[in-house]
């Protein structure tokens, strides 16, 4: 007898194999990383960046992009780091304003038509312009809470790895099981038939911008609170880390198939590939390509089994 | 009568008009629907009956006339003021979230299924509705949508219609629901239309199997160009009456024209049985060759099919064996951005090109000779494509592919939305090109452009199942040929 995986368990098993295979030759190189803090030490960046790809998977469960994730993260840090430890009142109301203007940005392109890609490639500049005018240079501090959460040491478990865990199992339940995760997911698979039930597309979408605008702000501040100063160009790189983290993990660009424990799963795999390049002494030079390379393995991977299940199914 | 005891209609539309742009639509409709009846919707293709349907579920605001759910007119027209009065409709395109599965389908569709708990409650209700319509179902409710097989959605889709959770549906729109179902699935449905009708409910039936319609339905409308041609109890009417209602008398008969003796020479294009079934096709030199039937039925993907067959894969080939004339214009048509000559000579450029580059004299003179021939109304080629109607954007397509010089032109409905007099002269252009040896297959979803054609096949469910040359081309042997096998099915039923 053979036993029938559900769609959404073989999306996942590619990207949890390949984080374990990539695990294994790290601890095969270097076996001190297979402790407290080595784990603590190989994952820590990961935090902020698992936050921001759930963030870009909230944008991309309802078929859009969002090309200003990096600045964006860059605008939050600078904010958190020169307002919140000093003026946490201006602090909060800024990052507040922020989540709004999502929200906005999600209903001006639904209303007008907009691409996305478009619409957020400009943002990014605009973010990256204010980053730049809250902090001209490189600076401020860590807000202390956001310092103590992101230092501290649970029992059994480095910090790295619980935040991991409570943001997959939290993003599971907000996007796979609550009714507004449904009716996101609904958005990007068939608008018209959410619309047809009679829904507030417009809503749907500010609510889902507004939301990954939030998880873009908790990953501004983790980042702060990890670095301990910000500066405008903090993490421009996210952009297209949290894309690549979101298609690692079983999402897709469009059909609003996406899956928030394989964006945490993907996420940390790309963090885990920077480590890994680096154990093998690869200079740095060669580390992005071959970065690159880990991407299209694993992309190839899953292409290979999404045909295997197509020819499952036409039989 | 059903409806005499309850005086208030479910849905009762007057003179509802809507248009798109220059074409109308609908043209004045009045349609009720009373408790406890179940009104079957029949017209050909662009008839009007999606629109009519969409008026009365909201999707679509009547330009002019009244629309009232249970003798109040709404306050705003919109989807849900008509499911607040228990209207339901099934699409007949799968309107599924194809990525949520069964339950989280039924959330969507169903906004009543609010608060903690709702995946058991929609659980049970869309268990039970199943159970009740499809016995013997075997459907995984906790399965993605888009894994399960076509049939098996439209199952979904039709319980999730019927279902009720916390509001019952009092009319429920159900638009081909037989189309994906096989015979005894269909007969499941048909039993449960009749159940539901008897216990009160209220049903409208849109279905190309004229046999389901009369079976099933305890009134039939009969739509036609925008209007209600014929409304009348089901029992007063016969397949042969129904097709009759829906097709117009021919009024002129066109000049009999000789039936080419090509079987002759070899056919310039063939293809092999669709899917089994039917009828091969084949086409002869300087033949026009017309795909019939209903929308939908195969025709475009023969066409596409016939098109694949004769262009390269990869490597331009230099002298095209086929064109291709788009039917959506926007859609694969033309280049909004370019002028009218580039529009019309961008199939050609390997001809008007020298060395690499285009010969920009060379393709003025061809714009030129092409605008005399087909009368392009404009004052310079260079203008925007847009600026001229969409008739003539259609004659720029047509240009296109005879410029291209290959002998075999393939249409895809190519006139739809373009008025008569431009039609008439694209018919003439057809002929004369025909008379020379250039041969085209023409998809055409009206009656009076397929009755022009040689040579005509049929379509039905993917396959041909006809083929009407010369004469015994007209409307009437079209109509009932399209619905050949669904006759044939339905006896076996």
């Amino acid at each position: 007898m053979k036993i029938r995986l559900s769609t959404d368990s073989v999306r996942l098993l590619i990207p949890a194999l390949s984080l374990t295979v990539l695990l294994c030759a790290v601890f095969y190189l270097q076996p001190r990383a297979m402790s407290y803090t080595g784990l603590n030490l190989l994952f820590n960046l990961a935090v902020p960046i698992t936050l921001a790809t759930i963030a870009q998977m909230l944008i991309m469960t309802v078929n859009d992009l969002d090309l200003s994730m990096g600045t964006f993260v860059s605008f939050v840090a600078c904010v958190a780091a020169a307002f919140l430890p000093t003026a946490p009142l201006t602090g909060v109301a800024i990052l507040l304003a922020a989540i709004a203007a999502y929200a906005v940005l999600g209903v001006v392109i639904h209303v007008r038509q907009l691409p996305s890609i478009v619409v957020t490639l400009g943002m990014s500049f605009v973010w990256g312009g204010l980053a730049v005018l809250i902090l001209p240079a490189p600076g401020g501090q860590a807000p202390v809470w956001a310092r103590w959460i992101m230092t501290s040491k649970p029992p059994l478990m480095p910090m790295a790895i619980v935040a991991s865990i409570v943001i997959a199992v939290l993003t599971h339940f907000i996007v796979m099981r609550s009714s507004f995760g449904v009716l996101i997911r609904g958005v990007g698979g068939n608008t018209r038939s959410v619309e047809r039930a009679g829904w507030s597309i417009i809503s749907a979408r500010a609510g889902a911008y507004a939301l990954a605008a939030f998880f873009a702000v908790l990953a501004g501040i983790a980042l702060v609170g990890l670095t301990t100063s910000a500066d405008a160009n903090i993490a421009l790189r996210y952009t297209l880390l949290s894309i690549a983290g979101v298609i690692l993990g079983g999402g897709e660009f469009v059909g609003g198939r996406v899956s928030p424990i394989g964006a945490v799963i993907g996420a940390l795999t790309l963090t885990l590939a920077g480590s890994f390049l680096s154990f093998l002494r690869i200079s740095p030079d060669w580390q992005i390509g071959a970065q690159g390379a880990i991407l299209i393995v694993v992309l190839a991977l899953r292409l290979f089994l999404n045909r295997l299940e197509k020819r499952e199914k036409g039989r | 009568m059903t409806g005499s005891s309850h005086p208030v209609p479910v849905v009762e539309a007057q003179g509802v008009k809507v248009s798109f742009g220059a074409v109308r639509a609908l043209a004045g409709v009045d349609l009720v629907i009373r408790q406890g009846e179940c009104v079957g919707l029949v017209g050909h293709n662009g008839a009007g009956k999606s629109t009519i349907v969409n008026v009365i579920n909201g999707g679509l605001s009547p330009h002019d006339g009244t629309l009232s759910y249970e003798g109040e007119a709404p306050g705003r027209y919109g989807i849900n003021s008509a499911r607040g009065h228990g209207i339901r409709c099934v699409f007949q395109e799968l309107s599924l979230c194809p990525n949520l599965t069964v339950i989280e389908n039924m959330r969507v569709m169903h906004r009543a299924l609010s608060g903690w708990g709702w995946r058991s409650r929609a659980a049970a209700a869309i268990k039970g509705k199943l159970d009740e319509i499809f016995p013997g179902h075997r459907i995984d409710r906790s399965r993605a949508v888009g894994d399960l097989s076509i049939a098996e959605r439209q199952m979904v889709e039709i319980a999730t219609a019927f279902a009720d959770v916390g509001q019952k549906p009092k009319l429920v729109i159900l638009d081909e629901p037989t189309s994906s179902l096989d015979a005894s699935l269909a007969e499941q449905l048909l039993a449960h239309i009749r159940a539901y009708v008897a216990g009160g409910g209220s049903i409208i039936f849109i279905s190309h199997i004229l046999g389901e319609v009369l079976s099933t339905a305890t009134r039939i409308v009969v739509m036609k160009d925008g209007r209600v041609v014929a409304d009348r109890p089901a029992s007063e009417f016969t397949q042969q009456k129904l097709v009759q209602a829906m097709g117009s008398v021919v009024a002129e008969k066109r000049d009999a024209r000789a039936v080419r003796a090509a079987t002759s020479t070899a056919p310039v294009l063939s293809l092999p049985l669709r899917r089994g079934r039917g009828l091969p096709f084949k086409a002869f030199p300087g033949e026009i060759v017309g795909l019939a039937g209903l929308s939908g039925h195969g025709q475009t993907d023969m066409l596409v099919d016939l098109y694949l067959s004769r262009s390269g894969n990869w490597l331009q080939r230099r002298k095209p064996e086929v064109a291709f004339v788009a039917g959506d214009r926007g859609y694969n048509g033309t280049f909004p951005l370019w002028s009218i000559l580039k529009n019309m000579s961008v199939a050609s450029l390997g001809d008007l090109s020298r060395a690499t580059f285009v010969d920009e004299q060379h393709e003025a003179e061809l714009g030129d000779e092409w605008k005399r021939k087909i009368e392009v109304r404009t004052q310079d080629m260079e203008n925007g494509i847009l600026s001229l109607s969409g008739g003539n954007q259609q004659k720029v397509l047509f240009a296109r592919a005879l410029a291209a010089r290959a002998p075999i032109v393939l249409m895809d409905d190519p006139m739809r939305g373009v008025d008569i007099g431009t039609k008439q002269e694209v018919y003439d252009i057809l002929r004369s090109e025909a008379e020379n040896g250039c041969t085209f297959i023409w998809y055409s979803t009206e009656m009076e452009e397929v009755c022009i054609c040689d040579r005509v096949y049929v379509f039905n469910a993917g396959a041909i199942v006809a083929e009407l040359a010369g004469n015994d081309i007209n409307e009437e042997n079209i109509l009932a040929a399209s619905f050949t096998e669904a006759v044939i099915g339905e006896a076996v039923a």
